[in-house]
């Protein structure tokens, strides 16, 4: 194995670059979807709930890579129709786009169920106590729910971090410029499939490892205000 | 949506939900021979016993599977002595590429899912039996793996559940599983929202009969009752 990587370091580079932003992107969408979702399931109104429960159901029962392949391909009717309607007869959804929004619906899918689980594990003499201190339900949620349910979905939301970093992956079956896509075209160019598949699988390996010390510091961040409080 | 055409391309449809649950079949049970010595090893007290089975695991678990059946299907195939080997045959097949890629990621979790469980044997009963004169191999056939294995059975479901969908990657290999399947009918119908709903709803079927099937046997093996709740 030269070190030069036959020439394909810069645009190995620019693929990682692009599987950084596709993460951070798709996790942005997911925290949202999965905020939503669990507020929804542990609502106290009942169709909220329900919707919450299909959406989580539904969405962790199907293969990722289809989600993928649904959003690109599946939408293209859709966004045809809404370019018509703007007057943009073109308009499309690029892969950037189809990727974040299939591998967020799959984050929020399980972020739902994390979520969940968390704010079931607030004691419910905290909101009481919120709300005996004459607080609205908004500011209960955002100022005794939220920060407490934050912290403890930390740990969770972290190992399905990692598995999103592993899954924007599957964008390049789009054609999307990442890593993996960009491996893909240095393998044709080169035909040194194994040097640039292990190139990739390193580098994914790096990102791993960066989230995973990112993600202990942002707990140790989180839970330092909480042991002070305890104590 | 079109309903003909999901019913016209339901036995296709069906035939490759077959070939999914082939691949997921094979790789999961594959997977469990594999990682049982590696998951024994990883709970291992001495550090060079658990540095190798360390070293496959982060590596498995820290990279995508699309790129490790890439490195099995495409990459081995550089080396001139793979392509004269006697694994050959095997190594250019789509079908065992995927099977031997899936059995080695899988592997990996089972193993660390093992180790979690052998961990977890309360230390007691292992003491016990070692008080009883069991040897130490003993102790690891009759106590502790079969307990381990009640520990580990709900964990080990949720992984056969994730391999289920791991499976749709086969597709990328041109294999005609029942994501393959689904691309290869939308190349000659151009209706991917229907079909590709059609096989969503074969793998939330196979996920739920799975679900039940494990809850079946979690009951039979009085997993609840065992792990004290």
């Amino acid at each position: 194995m030269t070190l030069d990587l036959y020439g394909f370091g810069p645009a190995l580079a620019a693929g990682a670059l692009m599987t950084i932003k596709l993460a951070l992107s798709a996790l942005t969408v997911g925290l949202v979807l999965g905020l939503l979702g669990a507020l929804a399931r542990t609502s106290s109104i009942k169709p909220l709930r329900w919707l919450g429960g299909t959406y989580s159901t539904l969405v962790r029962g199907v293969p990722e890579l289809l989600w993928v392949l649904l959003i690109y391909f599946g939408t293209v009717n859709l966004m045809h129709a809404l370019g018509e309607l703007f007057g943009k007869p073109e308009l499309e959804l690029n892969a950037f786009a189809a990727g974040t929004i299939a591998l967020g619906l799959c984050f929020g899918s399980y972020a739902t169920e994390v979520f969940r689980g968390a704010i079931l594990a607030i004691p419910k003499g905290h909101s009481e106590a919120g709300m005996a201190l004459g607080l609205s339900k908004g500011r209960i949620l955002w100022r005794v729910v939220l920060p407490q349910m934050w912290r403890i979905s930390l740990p969770g939301l972290g190992n399905l971090f990692m598995i999103l970093m592993k899954d924007t992956a599957l964008v390049s079956v789009i054609g999307l410029e990442e890593i993996m896509r960009r491996s893909q075209i240095a393998v044709t160019a080169s035909k040194q499939p194994f040097t640039f598949f292990m190139v990739a699988a390193f580098i994914y390996l790096g990102l791993t490892i960066i989230a995973m010390i990112g993600m202990h510091w942002l707990e140790k961040r989180a839970g330092r205000g909480f042991k002070r409080s305890a104590a | 949506m079109n309903w003909e055409v999901i019913f016209k391309y339901l036995p296709q449809l069906a035939q490759g939900a077959i070939l999914t649950l082939e691949l997921v079949a094979i790789a999961v049970l594959a997977g469990l021979i594999l990682a049982l010595p590696m998951g024994i090893a990883r709970a291992s007290r001495h550090w060079y016993v658990r540095a190798l089975p360390y070293g496959y695991i982060f590596f498995f678990r820290g990279t995508p599977l699309l790129v490790q059946l890439f490195l099995v299907y495409y990459g081995l195939a550089q080396f001139e002595s793979v392509r004269k080997g006697p694994l050959w045959t095997y190594l250019r097949d789509p079908f065992w590429c995927a099977v031997i890629t899936m059995t080695l990621h899988t592997a990996a979790y089972i193993a660390e899912i093992l180790r979690g469980a052998i961990q977890a044997v309360p230390p007691g009963e292992i003491e016990a039996a070692r008080a009883l004169g069991m040897s130490r191999f003993q102790a690891l056939f009759y106590i502790i793996l079969p307990r381990a294995a009640r520990i580990g059975l709900p964990a080990y479901s949720n992984e056969v559940i994730l391999m289920v969908k791991a499976s749709a990657l086969a597709s990328t290999v041109t294999l005609l599983e029942l994501t393959g399947m689904s691309r290869t009918i939308i190349a000659r119908t151009y209706m991917p929202v229907e079909i590709f709903f059609a096989a969503g709803l074969f793998y939330l079927l196979i996920a739920f009969v799975l679900v039940q099937a494990f809850r079946l046997l979690e009951r039979k093996l009085r997993v609840d009752a065992l792990q004290g709740r």
